[in-house]
Formats: C-alpha cells, structure tokens, sequence
C-alpha cells in the first residue's frame, strides 16, 4: 500500500467547490481523503505550503506524432513535456501515421502509453477513414477500442451530410465530437489571418470567416442531432459570438482556446518566422479581445495546447512551406497564468475548471476532481513563480516555440499521477 | 544622404530620402548604358548571383546586365537547373552559394518574405527580385524613376493603378514608394481584386474606372496574373477586358499628358489594347531602359556598404 500526503496547500477543487487549506492523501492510486487535520502515519509527505494544490490538469488537444513521426515526438517524450507543464492527462489527435481510423491504431498506443507514458494518455479517434471527409469510420470499434471522443483534427469533415451523421451516430456510444473548423474552399492557401498584415506582408489569407462558417453549421447539426459538438482551437470573435448564442438555446456546443490565440496577433507575423504559423492562423487584437470575453463569460469553458511539435529543419523553410502549428505543453499554464489569472480576465479557481472538471465534463472521465476515490492526479501550481521560457530545456523533441525567451508568472512545481510524483 | 543598408528586400523599409538617394544614382548610371563601351569598375571583383525560382525574362536579365555593366562576375541560377528540383532546402543552396564567397545574392522566389529569410541567415547582401505577392523594389523604384524623369516629380501626381491588386507585388511596392514621395494614390479594379483594406497604406481604393482615368497624370497597368489567382475572382479574361482593359475609347478620356505604364509582360488585347501600348504616351521600354540604371544602382548602394572604399558612380 502507498500513500502520499500532500500538506498545507492551498487545496482547489472546483468540482466540488473547495478552496481553503488542506491535506490531500492520496492511498493506492486513489484520492483517499481531502481534510484540514493531518493524521500522522507512515507515508510520503509532500510539503505544499504555499502553493495550489489542484485536480491534475487535462489538456484536451494534444499532437503526440507517435505512431509515424517519432522525430518530431514520441509518447515518451511527449508526455514527459506534459508532466514538466503540469499536465496529468493529455488527449492526443488521430493525425498520426498511421490515422487512428482503426481499433487497432487506439490499441497501439495504448500500449505504447502504458509502457512509456509518463501521464495518463487518452486517445481520440478519426471522424472519417483516413480523415478523408468520405465515409465514417469505424466509430463504435473505435469506442471498443477505448477513445475519448472522435476528431478529424488537423482536418476538417467538409461534406455536411456525412458529418451529420457522423454526429448522429456518435450520439449512439456516447462519443462526443471534436471539430477543427475549417471551410477548405475559403481558407484555399492561406497561410496567415486575412486582413492587414497579409495585405502588408503579400501572404495568403486564411479569413476568420473560413472557420465561424463551420462553427456555424456544426451548432446546426449539434442542435439536430442533440449532440456534443466541441469546437477546437477557437481563433475569432465572430466563432465566440456564434457559440454564445447556441450555447444559449441551450444546444450541446463547446468551445477551447489555445494560449498563442490570446497571447499573440497576426502582427507577429512580420518577420515572416514560422513559429508564428499556426492553423488556425493568429488573428488580430478585435479577435483577443471576444476570446478573452468568451473566457471571461463562460461561452468558451475549455483551455487547450494544441501542441505541434515539428522538426527544426521542416519549419525552417519560406513561409509558404512550413507546416502549421506550435509546441504548448510546457508553456500553456505559465501563458495562461499571465495572461488570464494575473491580469485578472478570470479568477485561479475557474482557470482551474477550464483545465480540470469541464475538460473531464465533456469527455466523460472520472478525472478533473479530488474527490474521494478519483483517480490520484494532482497538480501542483505556484501560480506566482517567475521564470523564463528557454527551447533548449523543453522535453519534446521538438523545438518550434515563438515564446523563447518569454517572461511567465506562474508554472507547476509538481506533477502527480496516480499517486506518483513525476515532476 | 549615406545608403547604410547591406540588403534590398523592401519598399516598405526605406525612407523617402533613401529612396531619391537610389534614384539620383540610378540618373547618374544611366549614361553609362548609353556609351561605346558600357561598363564601369565599380564592383570589378565582386560576384553577383542570380537566383530565380520564379519564371522571369526581363528581370532576371536587367539584373545580370546590371552586374556585367559594373564588372562584377555572374552566376545565374534557376530552379530547373539547380538542386531545388532534387530536394534542396532554399537555406541549403543559399549556404552552398555563400560557401564559394558569393557577394550578392538576387533572389526571384514565389513565397513572399523568402528574401528575409535568406538576409536573416547569409552574410553577403540579398537584393530581392520579386517575393510572390509582397514586393518588387527595383520594380518601383525604376517605376517612380520613369515617372520623376518623365514629369519632373512625383509629389502631388495622381497615380492610378489598376488590375490585380491583391496578389500583385509591383502595386505593393508602387504603393509604399509613391505614398513616400507624395503622390496620390488611387487603386482600382474588380473588387475582388481591390479589397477595401488597402485603403489602410493611404491610397484611394474605387471602381469608377472612367473617373479615376479623368483624373490620372500617371496610369500604371498590372497584368491579370492567371498563374497566380484563384479562378474564383472573375468570371472571365473576356469580362476583365470589358469592364477595365484600357481601350481606345477609354484612353480618350485620359489627360493629355498622361503616362501609361506596364511592368509587362503585357498582354495586348486584355489589360492593354496594342494602340494605347505603343501610342507615344506609353513609356513601357523607357521603364525598361531605366529598370537597368535602378539596379545598377542599387548594386552600386550596396557595395558601398560592403567595402566603403568603393568609387564613385560612373566615374
């Protein structure tokens, strides 16, 4: 039997709506008993005076690359950068290679996760075979199989027929539905948010209306199915005004928010470096602004990474070449901290909601809350620690950050799965 | 005036006073062209690369011309006959031509900011020839040359530009170089091709082709790029000619003293009726003629920031 006692802490657990002192014991793997009065004993203790002691974070959108592209990341290392970011649980997309269209693509990494995980890996699986937008896949094996939810991320299903039934149909195994929102015939080539700076720089635009036409009909389908339609990686104002609205009426529609999509506009952009090529593309301050709205008011409930990692040699290319997307694993707590709780968008408690309880609400986990006989993820913060993004320290394999060198205030100081520190 | 800048990757950067500077030399290096022997020292020892990724004739040329008339000896690169077609990144071979002391690298590519990317990594001097929709400086400035020689200034014209705005790199060049210099810029074509955002760098935007015309003392004409556009813009070339191909009629509404201009290559009978391109007012081979003392020019500016001791232009 193995027990550990983390004391003193400034226990938050918005499941249950907890925020004062407390021990929090966690005995075989399990959260065992949250109380003010510690029970002396043999055990391990960690002494968290001073510090936030919370449900172990979820990040819902997270790129592993393994299988097929363990040079940019493995399960491994992937989840090592998860735990260094205080992340006790990672959702991972279907855009590998092999996709996860098949049962046993979920049982591949499955394994790979138990043997070389270091926190609780859950997999999603592909809307479409191949995540090709033509015919379904297999969703109900893939349920079988294991996944959290299904998601053609890194595409988007354009045929509305096919991803209303996909939506139907998920409905049967309870399986809610990710979407990356993207029209492919207005987003074309682009490259960067239409507007300004890609007049300015002659870079192809990618208009936010590309993404809030999608946002658009999956409310539609969502409210004809009675489904849950998540709406990833939100990037415009207009794509939060859309998701008020629905969310209003009552349909089941959720949205995410990834740091650099607050933290960042398309003005960085200008020296053409493409660590600030990420899909959807930075949009302009208007759009920060309605997604800090949409944090602050509850229409979008959900903080994500969309972590991407890629090889240096494929991102140092023209513009045009490289492919889209940041790593976010390691930074997103302290970018988030900064940005939402310090500069107070939203209070630390809710912070805590948007990366614990709403995440494990939507996918139907039992995670995301101390309560007595949850699973013993816990995540330390010191949400006041001050300290400097540096590339060559992360874990991934990959380097592809645009905020090297940052000043963050805020960053786990522990990491805890099933009752084992692994930071 | 001193010219400080090692490379020439943008219109946008440079001040006004940078930008008469590279014109009062390229005056100076026209007469060279024009002599018995057409060739001065100036970068006698230096190697000039051409690197052209991109389809060019008249470009590629002037700028190979440019270098011989200043001594400098030439490598011209393209993407057919380089390593590119085999795999080769844009940093590989920019390294490779700076591993055998390249002083200047031309670069022609289609992804806009590629020049920055190749001025942010090699040492020798980047001088870009045109990246994809962003920008053409020699284009402009032999523009805005041809305009100040012709009309003696460039401040206060009205300059009319017209066509494929939104994917064309000479109008976003043209538009920072004559908003520097004064001029009164309008805009005008389809509206899909025109977007209302470039109102935001200063220039007029409309689609009332027979006012602007009116009011134009300079009309430069941009091809109807099909290799660049999407095919959902317009509906045909046949309608484009219609609706703003400079024709005959038209030209009559213009000023007298009106200059037509064309980067080219033109496309007779679609943005520009064969008369109006070779009618006296059109001044297309003049640009041509000067396009080749701009980039003398700049060549000259550049090495001077290279090896300070440089002569003097045309001496």
């Amino acid at each position: 039997m193995h027990s550990l006692l983390i004391q003193n802490g400034r226990v938050i657990d918005p499941a249950n709506n907890v925020d004062g002192i407390r021990d929090v014991l966690i005995v075989d793997g399990k959260i065992a008993d949250i109380g003010s009065k510690t029970r002396p004993g043999k055990m391990d203790t960690f002494d968290a005076r001073g510090k936030v002691v919370c449900p172990g974070l979820i990040d819902i959108h997270v790129h592993l690359r393994e299988p097929g592209r363990s040079d940019k990341e493995t399960i491994e290392s992937g989840t090592r950068a998860a735990a260094r970011g205080g992340f006790t649980t990672v959702v991972c997309m279907p855009n590998t290679t092999p996709p996860v269209d098949q049962a046993g693509t979920v049982e591949y990494i499955k394994a790979r996760a138990r043997e070389s995980g270091v926190v609780n890996v859950l997999p999603t699986g592909a809307i479409t075979v191949g995540l090709k937008g033509e015919q379904m896949a297999e969703i109900g094996s893939l349920k079988r199989a294991g996944v959290v939810a299904i998601t053609d991320d890194g595409h988007c299903v354009q045929n509305n027929e096919i991803m209303r039934r996909a939506v139907e149909y998920a409905k049967m195994f309870d399986l809610p539905v990710m979407d990356h929102c993207q029209d492919y015939a207005l987003s074309a080539d682009g490259v960067i948010n239409e507007g300004y700076w890609s007049m300015t720089l002659g870079l192809r635009g990618w208009p936010a209306i590309a993404e809030e036409i999608i946002v658009s009909r999956n409310c539609l389908l969502a409210e004809l199915a009675d489904w849950k339609v998540h709406m990833q990686h939100l990037s415009s104002a207009g794509s939060v005004r859309i998701l008020k609205e629905a969310r209003q009426r009552g349909v089941k529609v959720s949205g995410e928010v990834c740091p650099h999509h607050i933290a960042l506009t398309d003005e960085c952009v200008k020296g053409y470096d493409t660590n600030f090529k990420m899909n959807p593309p930075l949009r302009t301050r208007r759009d920060v602004d309605a997604l800090l709205q949409g944090i602050a008011d509850g229409t979008i409930e959900i903080l994500a990474s969309d972590h991407a990692p890629h090889c240096s040699f494929e991102k140092e290319v023209e513009f045009d070449d490289a492919p889209f997307g940041i790593l976010g694993l390691e930074t997103e707590v302290g970018l988030f901290l900064t940005e939402l709780v310090h500069k107070k968008v939203i209070p630390l408690q809710k912070l805590i909601a948007m990366y614990t309880i709403n995440p494990a609400k939507l996918l139907g986990l039992d995670r995301g809350t101390l309560s007595v006989d949850a699973p013993g993820d816990v995540t330390i913060l010191d949400p006041d620690h001050e300290w400097t993004v540096d590339r060559d320290q992360s874990a991934s394999l990959s380097r592809n950050t645009p905020f090297h060198g940052w000043n963050l205030k805020g960053k786990a100081v522990a990491t805890i799965v099933g009752g084992k520190k692994v930071l | 005036m001193l010219w400080t800048r090692k490379h020439l990757l943008t219109i946008e950067e440079l001040s006004a006073e940078e930008i008469t500077l590279v014109l009062d030399t390229a005056a100076s290096f026209k007469e060279v062209s024009s002599r018995t022997i057409k060739k001065v020292p100036a970068l006698r020892g230096k190697t000039v690369a051409s690197l052209f990724l991109e389809p060019s004739t008249r470009t590629r040329i002037s700028f190979e011309l440019a270098a011989k008339r200043l001594s400098a000896d030439t490598i011209g690169i393209t993407a057919q006959a380089s390593s590119i077609t085999k795999g080769e990144t844009l940093k590989d071979t920019a390294l490779n031509l700076e591993a055998m002391h390249v002083d200047f690298v031309i670069l022609r590519h289609s992804a806009a900011g590629s020049p920055r990317f190749l001025a942010d990594r090699l040492n020798c001097s980047i001088l870009n020839a045109g990246d994809g929709a962003h920008e053409h400086p020699t284009q402009a400035l032999l523009d805005v040359f041809t305009i100040r020689e012709k009309l003696g200034r460039v401040a206060g014209l009205n300059v009319l530009i017209l066509g494929d705005i939104l994917f064309s790199r000479v109008a976003r060049s043209n538009i920072w170089a004559l908003v520097k210099l004064g001029a009164n810029v309008t805009l005008c074509g389809p509206s899909t091709l025109v977007p209302p955002i470039f109102r935001e760098l200063g220039v007029k935007v409309t689609t009332n082709f027979d006012a602007a015309l009116r009011e134009a003392d300079v009309i430069n004409l941009l091809r109807i790029q099909h290799e660049r556009q999407r095919k959902t813009l317009f509906p045909s070339i046949g309608e484009y000619t219609r609706m703003f191909g400079l024709n005959q009629d038209r030209f009559r509404l213009t000023k007298p003293g009106v200059l037509i201009m064309h980067p080219g290559p033109i496309n007779r009978g679609v943005e520009i009726a064969s008369e109006v391109a070779d009618s006296p007012r059109s001044v297309i081979l003049e640009q041509v003629t000067n396009g080749l003392a701009v980039r003398m020019a700049a060549l000259f500016l550049l090495n001077g920031v290279q090896s300070p001791a440089a002569s003097t232009p045309a001496s």
